[in-house]
């Protein structure tokens, strides 16, 4: 598979990924300068553990609560990459993965897996070009907007992070029970922190990582996903 | 925050990002078979996400008024199988309507 067409099913990843990192650069440039924020997004290419990683910065949460967030939010990505060598050609030789394995994202490794054909290194590579650039750019212009534009629009624009979460878990909600209650259960914990007295005092990461891994556990437990036969 | 103290935070963050996505890829050859870790795995993502939108998304905005606009929002059109961007559009669209309107009046 050639790197043309790679950087072709790469583009509308990319056009996404502008517009959602440019809210993660506004709402990063709240406490960062443009350079910083935008240094995350490339050292990162993660949605929700960028996210949450602003939020322990933020807070000035210690670095173990940055290491274990990091971790669970970003556990998933193990998985996938599990998943995606098993679909890998045999020239995706370990250099190759140890430099392209950094674009294992949701949005790519879901369009890596819906090919027919098997993944080329050459192929991976132009799949990752334009969303590592469109989250990066996005960022840098979230950023600087984020410092100019009057905070009612700013506000406006910073919740286009919370649609995008809304927009991935609604509709596996809608068609999937289980899934339902186990978000309803990590909501339902998740106010108890914030709200709760003496438990409001957890700083943000361990409260989503504690709200995740109970959620996640218990609904794993009583719920087993079934197989899929492929 | 020093600089000194952000790049600390973001060693942690890339390294413990960029080690998860490795590590697995180079060494592990073979499916992950525990159904009971498999479906661990499929929940955290949409764990993790509501976890961080609930309750915070209350305190991104001007008001909590614009706040649950922008939540209903988004999902009201989600439901209707709209896309992420759409979605995020229309939350936008929906703290702007009622901020905005708070400031006219």
């Amino acid at each position: 598979m050639k790197f043309s067409k790679g950087i072709c099913d790469g583009l509308p990843i990319g056009i996404g990924y502008f517009a959602v990192s440019f809210s993660f650069g506004i709402a990063a440039s709240k406490f960062l300068n443009p350079c910083l924020v935008t240094l995350i997004s490339m050292t990162n290419l993660t949605s929700a553990g960028q996210f949450a990683g602003i939020q322990i910065m933020q807070a000035a949460g210690t670095l173990v609560e940055m290491i274990l967030a990091t971790f669970f939010i970003n556990l998933r990505y193990s998985l996938m990459a599990i998943s995606l060598s098993q679909k890998v050609t045999p020239s995706f030789g370990t250099l190759q993965r140890i430099f392209l394995s950094m674009g294992i994202t949701d949005e790519i490794y879901a369009l890596a897996m819906s090919q027919k054909e098997r993944i080329s290194p050459t192929y991976y590579f132009g799949l990752t070009v334009l969303p590592y650039i469109g989250w990066s750019l996005g960022t840098l212009t979230g950023s600087v907007a984020g410092q100019i534009l009057p905070t009612v629009l700013t506000n406006s624009l910073g919740v286009a992070l919370y649609g995008m979460f809304i927009a991935i878990v609604v509709p596996k909600v809608k068609q999937h029970r289980p899934t339902l209650i186990a978000v309803a259960i990590a909501i339902a914990i998740s106010l108890l922190f914030h709200y709760a007295p003496v438990l409001s005092n957890v700083t943000p990461g361990f409260v989503i990582i504690i709200c995740a891994i109970t959620a996640s556990l218990f609904a794993a437990k009583f719920f087993p996903i079934e197989e899929k036969t492929e | 925050m020093s600089i000194t103290e952000y790049a600390k935070y973001l060693l942690a963050m890339a390294g413990v990002t960029y080690l998860l996505r490795t590590i697995p890829f180079i060494l592990l050859k073979k499916n992950i078979e525990s159904p009971f870790w498999k479906s661990f795995l499929a929940y955290v993502p949409y764990t993790v996400l509501s976890a961080m939108t609930i309750p915070a998304i209350f305190y991104t905005t001007n008001s909590k008024i614009s706040a649950a606009a922008a939540l209903i929002t988004a999902i009201g059109v989600s439901l209707l199988g709209r896309g992420l961007v759409l979605v995020a559009i229309a939350a936008c669209a929906a703290v702007l309507c009622v901020d905005g309107a708070f400031l006219v009046f």
